[in-house]
Order: C-alpha cells, then structure tokens, then sequence
C-alpha cells in the first residue's frame, strides 16, 4: 500500500501505465542488494533510493579516498575519510527518506555470501576484482537469484543480467579468470570518470525492469558499450551446457586462490626490489644505473621522476634489443605493479642487474619527494 | 577482408589500434593473420597449450564461436569479429 506522502513523491511513475500502482507497489516491496558502492554503486544506489525501491542492501568495507571523486557522485569532498557505505547512505537518506537501507559493512566471502545475499531478491554486482566476481556468480547460481552485472575499463562498458531463470551465468560466459598480470585493474589502467554513470544507469534500469517484470530483461545477451566510439554493441550470450551451473556442480571456493592470487604474496627477493630512498641515493651519489619508469606517457606527464626514461610496458618487449644487457636498472611505475611485470620481462631477456622500486612513484612522493603528485 | 574489433585492455599489444582489418577464411586464420602482425597479442589471447585463453572471447557478428564452429567458424567479406575479454572494473 502507497501512503499519500508516496503518491506525491512518485506521482510521475504512478501516470504511467507500464509502471502505475502497482508497479510502484512493486518496486516499494522490493529488496535489492548493491555489492560495492563505488563507480557502478553510485548511480545504481541514487537512482534506486529515488525510484522508491523498498529495501536497498549496500556492501562495502572501504573508505573515501579523493580519487574516487571523480567518478563516485555519491560521495562528496566532505565525505572523504568516512566508511563509504555511510556516506552513501546519507545521500540515499538525503534523496529519498522513505526507503529502507540495510548496510553490510565486509569483504564479501565465501564464508558470509549465501547469509547475506539470500534475503535480497536482486542482486547487483558493481565491484572492481574478478575473485568477488566469481563469488556473486556462484552465490547466486546457488540461491537462484539475478545478477545484474556491469563492469567498465577506461571508456568500455560490458553489462548484462546472469543466473536469471534459464539464462547463462558469469561462468558461461566465462569459465575461469585471468591470470593475474594480464589484465590491468582498474587503479591501474584507469577509467572515464563519466563511464560508470552510464554502465551503472544501464545495471539500474536492469534492475528496475526486473521488478517490474517490464520490457525485455538484458538476459542472454551482453551489451557492450564504447564511450569513445558512443557505440552500444550487443552479444548473444548462451547458457554453456558444460558449465557448472548446468551440471549442478557450483559451489563456493577459495575465490582468491582460483584467480591465481597467493594467500600470502611471496616476497620478491631482497636483491630485486630497491626502496625508493635507495634510489635516490643512487641518484645524488650519480651511481651509474637506468631509471625505465614503465607506465603509459599519459601519466608520465602528471609527475616523474627526473632522470628517469619513458618506456611503456607494453612497448618494453620490443625495446629490449636496444638495451644494453650488462647495464644496472631499476624500473619503477605506478604502484609497483608494472614494473615487477617489466623486470621479469628484462630478467628473461638474460638481465642480470634489474630492480623495482617498491611502491613505485606514490612510495617516491611519500617518502622522497612530495612535489611529484600522487593520482 | 573481415574486420577484428580489439578490445580496449588489449589495444597496447597491438599498436593502439581499436580494430585491424585481416584476411582468412575462418577465425582461426583471421587470428592468425592478427597475431603475426602483432606478435605480443599471442600470450594475451591463447595459453602455452595455443588454445584461446578461457577469459577471452571471440564472437563472429554477435555470435559466440564457441557455439558455431570455434576457430573453424567460416567469415565472409565484411564479417566483424570482436575479442572480448573479461574486465573487473566497477568499485574501487
């Protein structure tokens, strides 16, 4: 039942015949849980709050950073430094008061998945690693609940709904993740700030058809959006007669190990990571070495290190042969991610005197100096 | 001539571009074809066994060819072939 404060408030869903009444009543009864409350999260979780679903469950553990600003419309300056499930809630609160809002402050596990996923009739996955992926998947092949799904690269957006009734899941499409190091994460490879307002709206308005039972449902098809091109392609997706879901054979598994990720990451030895200190000793004291900062030239012009040389890991295979293999280097990148990539590139190419600047230029602007700026 | 779309994660390993026109009369030829021009796309789209790598998908038209005839999957002239591959992104 509507209140009269509701009828007001949704007064322009109530005049349309594909929603009216009762799919506004639908939509107030509805539970819907958004895994991750950042780029995709933000506008999935405004856009619900205002269209008046009932009960929206939230999960995250992380905090505001200013880097997620530019593209988590959520969350505001103010609010860096708070829990982002709070500062979301707020602004959900801010939007729309009228609605339910259960907040799940944890990693998603296989340990706590099926208890906090099986109350929710939808489920959302906006989150930004493949083991979390995995898991939403399989928990909701498990509980028979739809997973609307979105996940966006730099200006490419991939969205569709999985393990809906007699429609493919994640593993279908694909069957195991990549091993670590061939595809670049998010933090690493970047994204358009715009990107996820549009990939996220997608997943809402997936969500909000669900419930309402309106439309065509993005079931069985993947809509693959280009922002740079502003072209939407679509996929068919097939339900894979091999794959688990068909089999009866998921169940929840060690997420982290299945993509490759070792419960502890093994330290690399001593001799191959170098402290951004050192190398700035190495520097002032003119040690004959190369500098090879690895990222991409984008980001070589928000700050480097000065007498370091541009080569970007894609392009390090290549450059090799110009190398002088018997000359000391030290890479450094980003993060250290990169880098690590590109001494093993330089090591199997017979290298023997290579490093990695631990924490790449962020540990350098920490610990060496602030002026170059951290992204 | 059919036309390989390259997704964005993967453009690096092919000199930046966003799709290459290739000759072949079947899937696994046009790959071929992709990956002797560009050399450092091989490791990212097949395993050390030369079997497409299972994060990465190949779709003739909007079609799967894990569902038609994999990389026998004949093309004609003016086929789009598009490489997806799996992307994390969307939280952090």
């Amino acid at each position: 039942m509507l209140t009269q404060e509701e009828i007001s408030r949704y007064s322009r869903h109530l005049i349309m015949p594909e929603v009216g009444v009762a799919g506004q009543e639908k939509l107030k009864a509805a539970k819907v849980l958004l895994i991750g409350t950042g780029g995709l999260g933000a506008p999935v979780a405004m856009y619900l709050a205002a269209a008046g679903v009932g009960t929206i469950g939230l999960v995250d553990f992380d905090v505001v950073d200013v880097s997620n600003l530019q593209r988590q419309v959520i969350h505001g300056t103010k609010d860096i430094g708070k829990k982002k499930i709070d500062s979301a809630e707020e602004t959900m609160r801010d939007i729309n008061p009228l609605i339910k809002i259960i907040k799940h402050e944890v990693a998603l596990s296989s340990a706590n998945a099926l208890e906090i996923l099986k109350d929710y009739d939808i489920i959302a996955d906006g989150t930004d690693n493949f083991p979390t992926r995995f898991l939403i998947n399989d928990a909701c092949v498990l509980l028979n609940k739809p997973n609307v799904y979105a996940s966006i690269f730099r200006f490419e957006g991939q969205a569709t709904i999985f393990a809906a009734e007699g429609g493919p899941c994640y593993r279908c499409l694909y069957p195991e993740p990549p091993p670590p190091g061939l595809v670049p994460s998010c933090a690493e490879g970047g994204v358009l700030g715009i990107l996820p307002g549009v990939v996220g709206l997608l997943q809402a308005t997936e969500v909000v058809k669900l419930i309402l039972g309106a439309g065509e449902p993005l079931i069985g098809r993947l809509l693959l959006y280009d922002a740079l091109a502003m072209k939407f392609r679509e996929l068919k997706l097939r339900k894979n007669p091999e794959c688990l879901c068909a089999t009866g054979q998921v169940k929840l598994i060690d997420y982290e190990q299945f993509c490759g990720i070792p419960k502890q990451p093994e330290p690399p030895p001593m001799s191959a990571e170098i402290s951004p200190k050192e190398v700035k000793a190495l520097i002032d004291a003119k040690e004959n070495f190369v500098l090879i900062d690895v990222r991409e030239p984008h980001e070589f012009q928000i700050g480097r290190i000065p007498t370091s040389t541009l080569i970007p890991l894609g392009d390090l295979p290549k450059k090799v042969a110009e190398l002088d293999p018997s000359a000391h280097y030290v890479l450094h990148c980003k993060m250290g991610g990169r880098s690590a990539k590109g001494c093993d590139v330089l090591r199997q190419a017979g290298f023997k005197n290579v490093r990695n600047m631990t924490g790449g230029i962020s540990a350098w602007s920490d610990q060496v100096d602030p002026s170059v700026p951290k992204y | 001539m059919a036309k390989i779309l390259i997704p964005t994660p993967l453009r690096q390993y092919a000199e930046k571009n966003n799709s290459v026109e290739v000759s072949g009369s079947t899937v696994g030829e046009a790959l071929a074809n992709l990956t002797t021009q560009f050399p450092d796309l091989r490791k990212n789209l097949y395993n050390d066994e030369g079997k497409l790598r299972s994060f990465v998908n190949v779709y003739v038209n909007d079609e799967d060819i894990r569902y038609l005839q994999k990389d026998a999957t004949a093309i004609a002239d003016g086929d789009t072939i598009s490489i997806v591959p799996s992307i994390a992104g969307g939280r952090s």
